[in-house]
Parts: structure tokens; C-alpha cells; sequence
């Protein structure tokens, strides 16, 4: 049965669930695919996460290698293929634990880079899964900047092999998923040396284990680089190779080519290759980063309803946490964040096909501007995603640090998100690269992409809002966003300039400035993301309470955004110090709205009890029922050698000398 | 021959400090004979070969509690044996033994016994005192339950009277009511001392504590009636079995109840207790240790995150140049020296408050408590403002060692899981800024009806003055200097004031409105939540300040003021919004303060180095392969890596299990 204090939230929503669901899914149609797709997965005891918090390492590892080579069955006999509409929702309803997840990019790094005839001799063997595949490009002293790479791949012309070493400690790969243990092949990034000269980095197909028994290729080191702060379920990998021989066809060459006499070949386009990290980065947005915290929401809003403390009014029941106006701003200021980044995704998801659609046609113009958007989403996103599930931990006390709350392992996963597929200030800086780019050219009076043209229309005034009701107006809002976008960029385009002309070189006044860039960058992004949500809205069917709920969710993102930031906004005065507690008292007033429908909002996430895998955050809300039954089964209630060896000495008083 | 095996960087950056690394150390320390006592401490801990055991990163957690167990029995033996009995040094000892991390004797130690102490008659001091001493009895402090914690009126466990046998019948009525969570409870104690409700001739007297036998002593098996556990596994805190208990029809002697104060006699009658205003000073201590606890542990990540930024070189900063260290990236530094600059002034702030402790302590013997209530009111905020901004500026610098920051190996991981539960106990972070924020308010109405304040909160008796003298705001803006710290406490202290007076007219608004006072006190609460940390801020940047006035040598001072002013000029840049709406500063100055907060990180960054060293953290006790002494990273990672559960055999048993099966059919 559902806990009344639960049930008694659902009554009182004020939208259909079902119908923001289908919403987030993308239709009636995407959503009951999404729902068999996961009841078929979770219906299946060999991809059960019910003992997960309570294995070790080498327990999560073996079960994952178990599940993936589970899934191929699975697969099979439910007729899904890698292409079909229901693949998407595979990993979301394993939650991501499961291995091999490496092999599909080592496929994708040869389908990108690898000549037809290479793509026509490894993709069939893979995807037979005759061989495992990973990918190894950081090195234990090298990640982001990939031309400093030491590995190195010497161009044999007699044997026509090229030669692979790691030099020098720092040169040995760290950190490629499935390599520790399970990777028989990989693709190595090694600087190419023909006669002496460097090419720079290249890609090469290594194999690494025996096709046979699974043991190291001669002249192979590679192992597990041991514990972290979660992924226990993948064998991140370390790589050493010394005069490790490969064929020279085994360079993925659809770009490069070394000829058999030695002789170095540029061919096509690399833009391409632009276009595949782009897509990376954006893809990962979805099951890696929103996932896990619209989970967190979950799980932290709904306890928060059944977690009863201290008195709101003397003489009543002790009153819901959630109640209280302090978690309240700790938790909704989060939820609105999810829907805002879900919308985002969207945009950015169209963005990209239309991008695809432009390359297919041989136009690159749209890649600088994807670019800069993917890197500067992707840091903002799984950095404000990574504190809002931190937030949710915190914002359930004590019971949120045990593992069974499920929150400390949503967190330790997401927060992996802010390094990989680019480390984020770095990304800020490369969109803040191309923001002052569009700025100058504006100021020259040159065309710039949509995303940007309103650096053009910098329009000086003050925020023309009277009371706190017109911050509820998007345009009040928006334009806020705007101004403070447009003034971090000038005045940081302005600060790079004067230093270049007092005389300092170009590369130190850029490091000079990268503080105030990256700050500008991220009120980029925040503008976007605030005009996006608010656009949205507007486009957002009237009938069932669903635009109506959406532009409360609005207008507290973007209130927030100015709440937790005022002095961006205060200064130069185009907010004055009056209207900051106009804002203030708007978005104190719209927490209050919004608990009504907490509840609701996270309900539409539509996780199913077995996904979220908490004992705070189920749908019947029996936390405490659930929180002692799992705790009983923790290892640590069997019977403990401790006692015997340690405790009862010590108790018995045999200890000499106390 | 040591010095040559120092990483080249490392070694260039500690030739170029401008300052004695020691003489910080001794400040720190509290003086030179402390630190070298200290450092006796440690000595004795790391040369002893029963305290060595294999890296806790590839344990179990069972094998963790086991190894811990075993060293805190040891742990027990010899500081006895070695007659370590100052409770500082104590600290020093056990923290060497448990490298920074909680053990299953933490509540016997600090709570069980103490509570006996204070709180037992001389009867039952007696009886268990002794036994708990020597470890007969080990035992634990049972508050927290289930569904209960920061509101301790509302637990559920009950105490019923019968003085028909004069014992207590204890009892767990609901889920809610199991007690969660104490230290110790689940695996290794054999009693506990329950706070539940008291029952006695029907009637309820409120919370009282009561010394439970749950264990049988000789075979450890939990007594009938008592169902008793660990609760599972945790964030962190892997060693400690923190446990659940649940007692039924459970019956303990009328001499069981913690008598010294409140009593039932044999007939079930009650005797009040006198009032104990000795509980604050607890609370008080108490807070003080965690304040203290945010500095190290955030010290620790600082050190671990700057030696490896000196240490770790990448891309390019000058064409043609090589991969620079990647300190010197100013997006870097921005990240890392606000924080070195926030441990330092935690640092200070813990050593005042304890002092401040120590001396009214001596006031509560002679009677005078005045100022009790306000170090109580102000230990709370300083509690949750210093956990909170530590707990955020060790994931920071997690961050900041990029990918290998994310291995256990780095050492920060388990830094922040072992420190970001202080946020939550001894008080949740919220609640006690809210009770700051009370006696704030208190303060505030104070001084409008025309009394004075004293002590932190006095500058609450300006605001009257301003309001007869409008100008004073306009004069202040031009007055800041922001090069000079004494000006900075100034503008804090402004901002403070204009938003305890802001938060103290919205809940007066809200009262207006005719709401009850609890639900205008919620509706304001967000508000007096930014007041308690603005005064929190002004206390913090105060005590640094005045911290610098005490520091003998110059080039040590040099070094410090650096680092206040950053810790100051950072506060203001990061809440630039109050002191612009304030009129505090002008867009102008803000402007200014933003280039300074740049200058100053140029300033810091070649001493950078030779500041953390002076938080003068052994290897062992850091526990990070990235923030080595030595510096020696990356050969040392795969040493580390090397001994992973997963590398214990060449090929791993799931090849044959699963690999191999499937390759067969496909």
C-alpha cells in the first residue's frame, strides 16, 4: 500500500502525469516503447541490481561482463537490433551497469576513421563479438591535449609493421574502460614516426589479449587500474607496449595513409571528426547526466514527503520536510533544472540533425556553432546536474549517506561527467573562443550564427520591471540574461584587447582573461538555456494543466539562475537593487506553488522502483519498512571473523596490560 | 640521496618560497614544542609495525571494520601504555592510527564514557565506569532513530516504569522508532546508553538515558528481546559499523536510568531535574572540533590537489613551448588558492572558538556563563558555514586533479566521503543556521528597543545610528580599501547588517500579514539563512584578520595577509550581488576587486607549494598517491594499480565464465 502521505500528494496535481510522460518522451508512441523495453529487462533476473551496494569490485565486474553478454541473447530473442527504436532505451533500463560499453565505440572509431576496406574486415568480427574491443587514447600523463600523447608507432618499411612502445611511464594508456580485463583489442593514438619524422597522432588497431586463452600479447602490460569512486562494474585499464609489432593495414587510415614505401597520405576532410565529438558530447547529456539527476529528484522529493520533522505549529504533527521553505529551495530549484536541461537536450538534439543533414550535403558551416554550443552545454550541464544530485544527497540527512538511499552512487557516477569527453573549464574556454570570435566579427559588422546574433542587438537600458509580478514575464526575465551575457562577453572581448595592444602576447593575455571567459561562456549557455525553456513553454499545448505547471517550472529556473547570481545582474545597474528584491520575493513565492505539484513533477520522470534501486525514493513511499529489510541483508550481519579474532579478547579482557 | 628522488618541480617550487614552511607549521601547531610533540606522536604511531596493513582501497568492507577494530583494541593498549592522556594528544594518536577515519571505539570513546562521567551517579559510575574502561563493557550512544533526528522531542523509543519489579520496560513501538545509525552499535558494543521516552505512573516526563545491555557478555550474542544490526553500507565510513537497535518488552533495572540529575524513585515518582546549562558547553566543544575538522580535511585536499598541479604539465599556455604545469593556468589557481586561503582561515577559526571555549569553561565552574549563549548561537552557524564550504572545496579540488582525482588512489574521494556527513550530524547545517539566525533576530530586536548588544553581533547597535544618520551609507562606499583587510571587515560587517536587518523586516512583514510566528519564521527562513552565513562570513574574515597582528615573522605575515585578503576579496567577488544592493561597494569597486582577486593569485602561486607543506601532512596520513611528498606520481599510480583486486590473477575468472562461452557460440 502507498503511504497516505504519499498518496495524498497525487491527489492534488494539477496537470495529468501521464500526459507530461508522454511529453518527455517525445509521444504516446516513444513512451509505451520505452515501458516494454524496460519491463523485459527488469522482468529478467540476470540483469537484477537488487545486491548491487553490497558487491565487490570483482562481484560488479563478473556482472556486467554477465549482463552484456546476456543482452546479445536478450537481443535476439526479442528481435532488437543496435539500429532499432528500442536500443535507446536498453541502457537507460539497465541503468548503465553493464560492460562492453568500449567495444561500441572502438565499432564507431573504425566506422569514423577506418577505410571501407577496414570497416569490411573488423566491424563483422565485432559485432559477432569474436573479439572485445576498447579504445585507448589518455595516458597516465596526458589526457585533454591529445598532441602532447607519447605513445609512439614507428613505420617499419621492411616488415611493412608498425612498431608500438609507451617510452616512458607517462606514456602508458590509463583509464580505457574494458581494457583491464576484458578488451582483447583496442584502438591505440600514438604519434606515427616514419624515417624519422612525426606525423603526430594517429589511430592504430592493437590486439592485446590471445584470441585463445585471453592472455597478454607479447610485449603487452595491461591491467586494471584499480579503485574509484564508482564505474566498480568497469575494468578501467592501464597499457604499456613495448616493440609490440602490427601490420601496417591495422592504422586506420580513411584520413591518413601510410603507403607501403613510407610515404604519408592526407586524404578528405577531418571536419568530420569535429562533427563525431560534437555528437558525443551531446549524446552522453540524456542517460548520463539527466538521468541520473532527475532520479536524484526523485528520490529526494518524495522522501521528503514522508519524512516527518520538528513542528511547523505548535500542537500539530511533527510537519513534512518538504514543508519547510530551506528544502524547498534546496530541492525544486533542481527539479526545475532537469526540465530546463531536458529542454535544452531537445534543442540541442535538433541542432545536431540538422547539422548531420547540412554535412551529408557537404556544408560545414554549421560546425563552429555546434561546436561551441556542445562544449559549453556539456560543462554547464553536468556541472549543475552533478551539484543539483550532491544537493539531493545532502537535502536527505542522514539516511541519504547510506548506499541504499541510492544517491551517493548516482552522484559518484554523474560527477565522472564533468572530466570525460573533455574536461569542462577547457570546454568553456573553447565556446568562450568562439564567443569573442562572433563578437568581433559583429562589431566589423560581419554575419554570425543564429545563436549569437544577439550580440548584435546590444541594447543599453535598465530592466523595465515595476513589481514582482513582471519578473514572472519571460521577457523581463530573458532579457536580463541577455544583458549580462552580452556584457561578460564586451567587457572580456574589451580586456583581451587592451591587453594585446599595452604589448602583452596574445597567449598570456588569453590566460590572463580565462577566469572572466569562462564566466561569460557560462552566461552564454545560462541565456540559451533560460530563452530556450521559455520558448518552449509558449509552444506547449494549453489543455491538461501541462503549459501551466511548465511556465512555473520556467520562471523558477530562470529566477533562480538571477537569486544565486545577483551580482551579475546588479551590476552596472540594469537591475537595481529594488528589483533584486522583487526577484526575490517572486521566487520565494513560486517555491511555495510549485510544492503543491513536487510530487507530480518527479512522478512524470516515470522510473520505475527497480531503476531508481532506493529504499527512500520508491513509489509506495515505505521507507522505513524498506531502509531496515535491506539493511539486513548487508554482508556485514553474517557472522564476522572480527569477533572471534579481535572483539572477544578484548572484551574478555586478555589484552595484556589495560 | 632522499632529495634527489623529489620530483624536479616539486623541488623547484619549495627553493622558490619567500617563507619558512616551519615557522607556518608552528603557528598551525599552536607553537614549536606542539608541533614537535606532534610529530613524537606520529612517530610513535608510524614506526609501529602492529598499526601497517595493506592499502584500505582494496578491503572489503568487512575486512575494513576488521582491520579497524584490531588497530583501535591496540590503539587503547598503547595509549595507555604510553600515558598519552592530554585529549589533544589522544586526537593526534588516533587520527595517525586511522589515518583521519572514523572506528567502531569513536562512541565508547568520546560519548559512552563522557556520558558516564558527567552523568551517572556515583552508584552506577561504580558499576560501569571500570568495566568500560578496561573494555569489558564497550558501549555506544543510541539518540537517532529511524524516522527521528535534529528534532529530538520527537523520539519515539519508550521507557515505561513498573514499579512492581523497579525496572524500566523499553521498548521500539514503530519502524520509525528503531535506533539508526550510532557509531559502534551494530557489530561491536555490548551496551548502549538510550535516550527514550520516560514513562512512569502514566505519565510521559520526556527524554532520559538509560544504560541497555544488548550483548551477552562471554558469547557477543544479542540479549533476548533486543534485535540489533549494522545498518548496511554507507558513502563512507567503512569501518565503522553504525547500527540499528530494537528493543521489545526489553526490562533493565530502575538503577539503569542515567540518575544524576533527573531520578524515578522506587515508587515510580520523578524528581525533576535541576537545570543543566553544561549540555551547551558540550555542544559547543563539540562544534568547535568539526569546525577544526573542515580546516584539515580540506587542508588535506588542498595538498593533494596543488602538489599534483605542480607536479602534472598539460597543453600549451606559449607556442612552441612545453606542456606548462598546470598551476599556472589561472583558472586553475582560481579554483585551488581561494580554497588554500579558506583552510587557512577555518584553521584560525577553530583555534578561536576552542579557545574561546576553554576559557568560558573555566567561567562555568565560577559561575559566570554570559557569554555562553552567544558562542552556543554562533558555534552553530560557524559549524555549517565552515562544513559546508569545506565539503564543496574538497569536490573542487577532486575536480581539479581532473580523471586521476576520480581514482581512489588520489585519496580525495575518501577524503570527502569520511568528511561530508559532518554537514548532516551534530546538528543538520540548515537547522543550526536558523538557530543562529535566532539569535540574530534576538539581537536585532534588542538593539530597536533601544539596548545594546555585545560581543560579534554588536555591530547590529550601528544600525540604529544609521537610521538618524541616512548619510552613512553613501559615506561608506567611498571608505573601502580594498587592500587593506582591517577596511574588508568593515564591508562584511555592513553586509552583515543589511541582511540581518532585511531578514528581521520580512519576518516582521510576514508576522503583520497575521500568520503564526512559526509559519512566518518559515516563510522567512531563506532569508535568515543568508543572514546567518553573512555574519558567519564577517566572523571568519575578522578572526583572520586579527590573526595577522599575532604572526612575529614578516615574511610569514606577508604570506598570510596575501592569503586573507584573497580569502576576503574572493567572499566579496562571489557575493558581489549583496554588496552592490547594499551600497556597500560601488560597480566600480567590484570591478576592482574582480582584477585584485587575479593579481593576488599571481601573488600566491609561487609560494603555493610551501603553503601546503606547512599544513605538514605525513604521506601515510594523506593517504594519496597524487599528493606525495615527493611528488613521484605516476611511477607510484602504477605501483598502486598494480595490487587491485581485479589484477590479483593474470586472466580474470569471468573470461572462462563468460568471455569464452560466448565467443564459442557466436
Amino acid at each position: 500500500s502507498v503511504n497516505p502521505d504519499l498518496a495524498s500528494e497525487r491527489q492534488t496535481a494539477s496537470f495529468s502525469v501521464e500526459k507530461l510522460t508522454t511529453l518527455l518522451d517525445g509521444g504516446v508512441e516513444q513512451t509505451r516503447m520505452r515501458r516494454m523495453v524496460v519491463e523485459a529487462i527488469e522482468s529478467d533476473p540476470v540483469f537484477s541490481r537488487e545486491n548491487q551496494y553490497f558487491q565487490t569490485q570483482n562481484e560488479r565486474y563478473e556482472a556486467a561482463v554477465r549482463k552484456a553478454v546476456h543482452l546479445q541473447k536478450k537481443m535476439h530473442e526479442m528481435g532488437w537490433t543496435e539500429n532499432g527504436p528500442e536500443y535507446k532505451y536498453i541502457y537507460r533500463a539497465l541503468s548503465g551497469d553493464i560492460a562492453f560499453l568500449l567495444h561500441r565505440i572502438f565499432m564507431r572509431s573504425i566506422s569514423v576513421l577506418g577505410s571501407d576496406k577496414q570497416i569490411a574486415k573488423w566491424i563483422p568480427l565485432a559485432t559477432q563479438h569474436k573479439l572485445i574491443g576498447s579504445y585507448a587514447q589518455t595516458e597516465l600523463g596526458h589526457g585533454t591535449y591529445l598532441q602532447g600523447l607519447e605513445t609512439t608507432a614507428v613505420f617499419d618499411a621492411a616488415t611493412q609493421e608498425f612498431i608500438l612502445n609507451t617510452p616512458k611511464i607517462s606514456a602508458m594508456k590509463w583509464w580505457p574502460g574494458d581494457m583491464g580485463r576484458s578488451a582483447t583489442h583496442t584502438v591505440v593514438f600514438a604519434q606515427l614516426y616514419i624515417h624519422g619524422k612525426c606525423y603526430g597522432i594517429h589511430p592504430f588497431i592493437v590486439q592485446i589479449r590471445s584470441l585463445q586463452d585471453h592472455s597478454l600479447c607479447p610485449g603487452v602490460t595491461a591491467g586494471d587500474i584499480g579503485p574509484k569512486m564508482n564505474f566498480e562494474h568497469i575494468d578501467n585499464g592501464y597499457l604499456l607496449l613495448k616493440n609490440v609489432r602490427i601490420p601496417r593495414e591495422n592504422m586506420l587510415s580513411k584520413f591518413c595513409e601510410v603507403r607501403p614505401d613510407g610515404t604519408y597520405v592526407r586524404q578528405g576532410s577531418q571536419k568530420i571528426n569535429y562533427f563525431t565529438m560534437t555528437t558525443v558530447r551531446i549524446s552522453l547529456i540524456s542517460d548520463e547526466v539527466l538521468t541520473p539527476l532527475m532520479k536524484a529528484c526523485t528520490i529526494a522529493i518524495r522522501y521528503s514527503v514522508v519524512r516527518r520533522q520538528s513542528k511547523l505549529k505548535p500542537g500539530e504533527q511533527e510537519a513534512k520536510i518538504l514543508d519547510y521553505q530551506t528544502q524547498q529551495e534546496k530541492l525544486l530549484p533542481q527539479l526545475a533544472t532537469a526540465y530546463a536541461f531536458h529542454f535544452i537536450n531537445d534543442y540541442l538534439q535538433e541542432l545536431l540533425n540538422r547539422g548531420y543533414r547540412e554535412i551529408q550535403r557537404k556544408n560545414f558551416d554549421m560546425l563552429p556553432e555546434l561546436h561551441a554550443l556542445s562544449s559549453g552545454f556539456k560543462a554547464v550541464i553536468t556541472q549543475h546536474s552533478t551539484a543539483g544530485v550532491e544537493i539531493c544527497l545532502r537535502a536527505c540527512g542522514g539516511h541519504g549517506y547510506s548506499l541504499l538511499s541510492g544517491l551517493p552512487s548516482l552522484y559518484t557516477k554523474i560527477l565522472a561527467s564533468c572530466i570525460y569527453e573533455g574536461e569542462n573549464t577547457i570546454l568553456l574556454l573553447q565556446t568562450a573562443r568562439f564567443l569573442i570570435k562572433c563578437f568581433m566579427a559583429v562589431s566589423a559588422g560581419q554575419p554570425v550564427p543564429p545563436s549569437v546574433t544577439y550580440l548584435a542587438a546590444v541594447k543599453p537600458g535598465k530592466c523595465p520591471a515595476k513589481n514582482k509580478v513582471d519578473f514572472l514575464s519571460p521577457d523581463v526575465y530573458t532579457e536580463a540574461y541577455q544583458h549580462v551575457a552580452v556584457r561578460l562577453i564586451s567587457s572580456t572581448a574589451a580586456k583581451l584587447q587592451d591587453l594585446i595592444q599595452s604589448g602583452v602576447k596574445k597567449h598570456d593575455a588569453w590566460n590572463h582573461c580565462t577566469v572572466q571567459l569562462v564566466q561569460a561562456a557560462k552566461a552564454h549557455c545560462h541565456y540559451i538555456a533560460v530563452k530556450n525553456f521559455a520558448e518552449t513553454v509558449e509552444k506547449l499545448e494549453t489543455k491538461a494543466g501541462i503549459q501551466k505547471i511548465m511556465k512555473h517550472l520556467c520562471d523558477l529556473f530562470a529566477l533562480h539562475g538571477i537569486f544565486s547570481n545577483t551580482g551579475a545582474f546588479l551590476h552596472d545597474g540594469y537591475t537595481s537593487a529594488a528589483q533584486m528584491d522583487m526577484v526575490t520575493a517572486s521566487y520565494l513565492d513560486l517555491l511555495a506553488v510549485i510544492r503543491k505539484d513536487a510530487v507530480p513533477l518527479v512522478d512524470a520522470f516515470d522510473f520505475t522502483d527497480k531503476s531508481l534501486n532506493s529504499a527512500l525514493g520508491s513509489y509506495d513511499g515505505q521507507v522505513y519498512q524498506r531502509l531496515y529489510e535491506w539493511a539486513q541483508k548487508s554482508p556485514t550481519n553474517q557472522m564476522s571473523p572480527a569477533y572471534e579474532r579481535y572483539l572477544k579478547p578484548l572484551l574478555h579482557n586478555t589484552l595484556s596490560k589495560l | 640521496a632522499a632529495a634527489m628522488s623529489v620530483n624536479a618541480d616539486l623541488r623547484k617550487e619549495r627553493a622558490a618560497a619567500t617563507f619558512q614552511p616551519e615557522l607556518l607549521t608552528h603557528i598551525l601547531d599552536g607553537g614549536p614544542e606542539r608541533t614537535r610533540r606532534r610529530k613524537e606522536i606520529e612517530a610513535l604511531v608510524l614506526n609501529d609495525p602492529d598499526f601497517q596493513h595493506e592499502d584500505l582501497n582494496f578491503l572489503s568492507r568487512s575486512q575494513r571494520y576488521e582491520q579497524a577494530i584490531r588497530k583501535s583494541s591496540l590503539m587503547v593498549m598503547k595509549l595507555r601504555e604510553y600515558g598519552i592522556a592530554d585529549p589533544e594528544e589522544i586526537y593526534w594518536f588516533k587520527s595517525f592510527v586511522h589515518r583521519g577515519r572514523p572506528e567502531p571505539l569513536d562512541l565508547h570513546l568520546g560519548m559512552f564514557l563522557p556520558t558516564l562521567l558527567t552523568q551517572a551517579t556515583p552508584e552506577q559510575q561504580d558499576r560501569f565506569f571500570m568495566p568500560a574502561w578496561n573494555l569489558e563493557i564497550i558501549g555506544t550512544y543510541a539518540q537517532t532513530e529511524m524516522g527521528h533526528g535534529t528534532h529530538l522531542r520527537g523520539l519515539e523509543t519508550t521507557a515505561t516504569y513498573d514499579p512492581s519489579t523497579q525496572e524500566f520496560i523499553l521498548n521500539s513501538p514503530t519502524v520509525t522508532s528503531i535506533k539508526w545509525w550510532p557509531g559502534g552499535l551494530g557489530k561491536t558494543s555490548n551496551h548502549a546508553i538510550v535516550l527514550a521516552q520516560l514513562y512512569t505512573q502514566g505519565q510521559c516526563k520526556g527524554l532520559h538515558a538509560f544504560i541497555v545491555p544488548i550483548r551477552q557478555l562471554g558469547t557477543h550474542e544479542p540479549l533476548p528481546g533486543i534485535t540489533v544490526g549494522d545498518i548496511g553500507p554507507k558513502f563512507g565510513y567503512d569501518e565503522m559499523d553504525n547500527g540499528y537497535l530494537k528493543m521489545d518488552n526489553f526490562r533493565i533495572p530502575r538503577e539503569n536510568m542515567l540518575m544524576k540529575y533527573a531520578q524515578v524513585e522506587p515508587d515510580g515518582t520523578y524528581v525533576k531535574p535541576v537545570s543543566d546549562k553544561l549540555t551547551y558547553g558540550t555542544m559547543v566543544f563539540i562544534r568547535s572540533l568539526i569546525v577544526g575538522d573542515s580546516a584539515r580535511s580540506l587542508s588535506r585536499a588542498c595538498t593533494i590537489a596543488i602538489r599534483y598541479s605542480a607536479v602534472r604539465h598539460q597543453s600549451e599556455l606559449k607556442p612552441g613551448e612545453p606542456e606548462p604545469q598546470i598551476l599556472d593556468y589561472q583558472t586553475q589557481q582560481y579554483k585551488l588558492f581561494p580554497l588554500l586561503a579558506t583552510a587557512y582561515a577555518f584553521h584560525f577559526v577553530g583555534a578561536y572558538i576552542k579557545d574561546t571555549y576553554h576559557r568560558i569553561s573555566g567561567d562555568i565552574s565560577t559561575g559566570d556563563l554570559t557569554e555562553l549563549p552567544e558562542l552556543h548561537a554562533l558555534t552553530a552557524g560557524l559549524k555549517a558555514f565552515t562544513s559546508w564550504t569545506a565539503n564543496a572545496g574538497i569536490e573542487e579540488c577532486r575536480m581539479a586533479c581532473g580523471g586521476h582525482g576520480y581514482s581512489r588512489c588520489s585519496g580525495i574521494p575518501d577524503i570527502y566521503v569520511t568528511f561530508t556527513p559532518s554537514c548532516t550530524y551534530e546538528g543538520e547545517n540548515t537547522v543550526m543556521m536558523l538557530q543562529t539566525a535566532r539569535f540574530l533576530m534576538k539581537s536585532y530586536t534588542q538593539v530597536t528597543s533601544g539596548q545594546q548588544v555585545t560581543g560579534m553581533v554588536s555591530y547590529l547597535n550601528d544600525l540604529s545610528r544609521q537610521r538618524i544618520q541616512p548619510q552613512h551609507v553613501a559615506a561608506r562606499t567611498v571608505t573601502v580599501r580594498i587592500n587593506d583587510p582591517t577596511s574588508l571587515v568593515e564591508a562584511y560587517k555592513s553586509r552583515a547588517a543589511r541582511l540581518v536587518e532585511s531578514a528581521a523586516k520580512n519576518l516582521q512583514t510576514e508576522l503583520n500579514h497575521r500568520r503564526s510566528k512559526e509559519d512566518a519564521w518559515n516563510r522567512t527562513s531563506v532569508d535568515l539563512v543568508r543572514a546567518s552565513e553573512a555574519h558567519c562570513h564577517y566572523v571568519i574574515v575578522k578572526l583572520f584578520t586579527a590573526k595577522l597582528a599575532e604572526v612575529s615573522d614578516a615574511a610569514v605575515r606577508t604570506v598570510l595577509t596575501n592569503l586573507c585578503l584573497l580569502y576576503a576579496l574572493y567572499g566579496i567577488s562571489r557575493n558581489a550581488g549583496d554588496f552592490l544592493q547594499a551600497g556597500i561597494l560601488t560597480n566600480a569597486q567590484i570591478t576592482q576587486v574582480n582584477q585584485h582577486v587575479k593579481e593576488l593569485l599571481a601573488v600566491i602561486r609561487p609560494n603555493a607549494v610551501a603553503l601546503v607543506d606547512s599544513f605538514d601532512f605525513h604521506d601515510v596520513h594523506l593517504g594519496s598517491v597524487l599528493g606525495r611528498y615527493d611528488g613521484n606520481v605516476y611511477e607510484n599510480m602504477f605501483e598502486w594499480a598494480k595490487k587491485s583486486p581485479l589484477n590479483k590473477t593474470q586472466v580474470h575468472e569471468s573470461f572462462h565464465k563468460h568471455l569464452k562461452p560466448m565467443q564459442a557460440k557466436l
